[in-house]
């Protein structure tokens, strides 16, 4: 079962609070991308491409029995670190969830703010782009609802 | 111990008093103190220029030109005395050769649309080289959809340098124009400048140069180089941003139409024609960028008295001290390892993004830029989609090198 989405914010606040200096936390980041890999070659196509990024960055969504779930990679090690973490918080979600979730535990993972705001890395691109994929399918929805 | 180094003319750069008109390389950026190794994105301003502007605006701000008050004359005297300090400073023969704009990228639109719309025709020909920086091909391309010409590339070597020979080949009947950078900002590659004008000559074409890179870190002689523009921004010369120049040989400037209209640029004006007001004046359409124009002048006073052969020496040997380091360590790729090259160095770290490098590198207070540098063509050339890229001015030490280098050996465990 998954965990629910405040839990697994605290949760990796609490991981990340382990670690006393910078290159720990970046270590950490780095390792959690490896570790999150890449996404299948078929998917990496123009539609799917965060825009605004100056690494390569892909997010595809898939919406099945009332839950999103995003695959998601960068070529960039540190941007892959983010995503793994922003998939484990929004992927598997309901897109209320998705859409009433702020990014705001982000902010408290001990990362400088050009890395966490920084539009150079498309983290911001990234968030938003999940945020409209979630009011997107929640119109969906509810439009299915109705009719 | 002081470090200096002693130019041409025996002047020694003294590298301390130079560091102490920069202010702002005096913080610290992490925790650490800053490395500032992004000068050929843009410079630092030294105080001279910042106090040049701040008085100018505190005391003799007014509209130039026409002015009859003593605050427009003083503003016109300011403005006029900086175009004067450029004319001097790459050795243009008059004032009137000297168009103030708004950076190089305005200067090669100007040249393109002006020139380019007048005198290119359907299957005319333009060359430009692989290394250009993305403002010395995209007008060019813009100009050459709306006329019918086409545009040519002279190709670059494994060592980032230009193929000569190939670029002798490319002239025919059709070429009309040159437009080719004398500094890759991607690669650091130091272009024969002086020869891509001869050759353009001998075919009669004109040429122009993309000065940025050059004009901040050597002497520039447009009368010696001979071409029939140059152009370069004010913010990569410790100028202020929005500041840029256009030099342009008179009898090119004379026969060009305006590119933009407006106040300034006219001499007489009724609903049935408009008569156009002399050089320099018909390409400055507009309240001309003022105290920008003025702290160019600064930053150029400020160079001549630092002295461009000082500073010229200096920078390469902090360019020779950068890449004897880097090439030591077995994960740093160099990109572009021509003979002559300014202070600029491309690197890749083992398979490692350049933005995993750059970020890590911040953390200990180095800026260095990522990306494609505004030079895809260079990144499809190599087959790589970016770089990192360290570039010098005259106020970085070899110390500054050392701690770079130090953190690089620190951040290539974590990215390797």
């Amino acid at each position: 079962m998954t965990t629910d989405i405040e839990s697994t914010q605290s949760a990796i606040v609490d991981e990340f609070r382990q670690f006393t200096d910078w290159e720990d936390r970046y270590g950490h980041i780095i390792r959690l991308g490896r570790d999150h890999g890449d996404i299948d070659e078929s998917l990496k196509v123009e539609k799917f491409r965060v825009k605004g990024c100056q690494s390569t960055v892909y997010l595809v969504p898939q919406f099945k029995d009332g839950v999103v779930h995003f695959e998601a990679a960068s070529d960039a090690m540190i941007v892959n670190g983010l995503i793994a973490i922003l998939m484990k918080v929004y992927s598997g979600r309901t897109p209320q969830e998705i859409v009433e979730t702020p990014p705001a535990f982000i902010a408290e993972l001990g990362l400088t703010e050009n890395l966490t705001m920084g539009r150079q890395n498309g983290l911001k691109a990234m968030i938003e782009q999940i945020k409209l994929y979630g009011m997107a399918f929640q119109a969906m929805n509810k439009t299915g609802q109705d009719s | 111990m002081t470090q200096a180094t002693i130019d041409h003319q025996g002047r020694a750069l003294d590298i301390e008093r130079v560091r102490d008109d920069f202010p702002v390389l005096h913080q610290e950026v992490h925790g650490a103190p800053l490395v500032f190794f992004d000068n050929a994105a843009s410079s630092q301003r030294p105080s001279q220029v910042i106090e040049t502007v701040r008085r100018y605006y505190e005391r003799d701000h007014a509209n130039v030109h026409r002015g009859i008050h003593t605050l427009s004359q003083r503003a016109t005297e300011a403005y006029e005395g900086a175009r004067e300090k450029v004319r001097a400073f790459i050795n243009a023969r008059a004032e009137k050769e000297i168009v103030f704009v708004r950076g190089a990228t305005e200067a090669i639109n100007l040249v393109a649309n002006s020139w380019g719309r007048r005198n290119l025709s359907p299957g005319d020909e333009v060359i430009i080289s692989h290394m250009e920086h993305h403002s010395n091909i995209v007008p060019w391309q813009m100009v050459c959809q709306a006329t019918g010409a086409k545009l040519r590339v002279i190709p670059i070597t494994d060592a980032g340098e230009l193929d000569m020979q190939a670029y002798r080949r490319l002239f025919g009947k059709r070429t009309r124009f040159v437009a080719v950078t004398a500094v890759s900002n991607a690669l650091g590659t130091v272009t024969p400048a002086k020869e891509l004008v001869r050759i353009a000559h001998d075919h009669r074409v004109p040429i122009l140069i993309d000065g940025c890179q050059a004009v901040p870190h050597m002497p520039v002689d447009v009368q010696d180089l001979g071409a029939d523009f140059l152009v370069f921004s004010g913010h990569k010369m410790f100028g202020p941003t929005g500041i840029g120049v256009l030099y342009g040989r008179e009898d090119h400037l004379e026969a060009m139409p305006p590119w933009q209209g407006g106040g300034e640029m006219i001499d007489r004006v009724t609903f049935e024609e408009t008569t156009w007001a002399d050089l320099p004046n018909k390409f400055e359409a507009g309240t001309p960028n003022i105290a920008g124009a003025i702290g160019l002048g600064a930053a150029v006073d400020y160079v001549n008295d630092i002295g461009l052969d000082a500073i010229q020496a200096w920078e390469s040997g902090l360019l020779e001290h950068a890449t004897r380091h880097l090439e030591a360590l077995p994960e740093v790729r160099i990109l572009g390892t021509a003979e002559h090259k300014a202070a600029v160095i491309s690197f890749l770290v083992g398979d490692a993004h350049p933005t995993d490098v750059a970020t890590l590198l911040d953390m200990k207070g180095i800026a260095v830029r990522t990306g494609h540098h505004c030079a895809q063509p260079v990144m499809q050339r190599f087959g790589i989609p970016a770089t990192v890229r360290a570039s010098f001015a005259f106020y970085n030490t070899p110390d500054e090198i050392d701690r770079f280098v130090a953190a690089l050996k620190k951040v290539i465990p974590m990215v390797c």
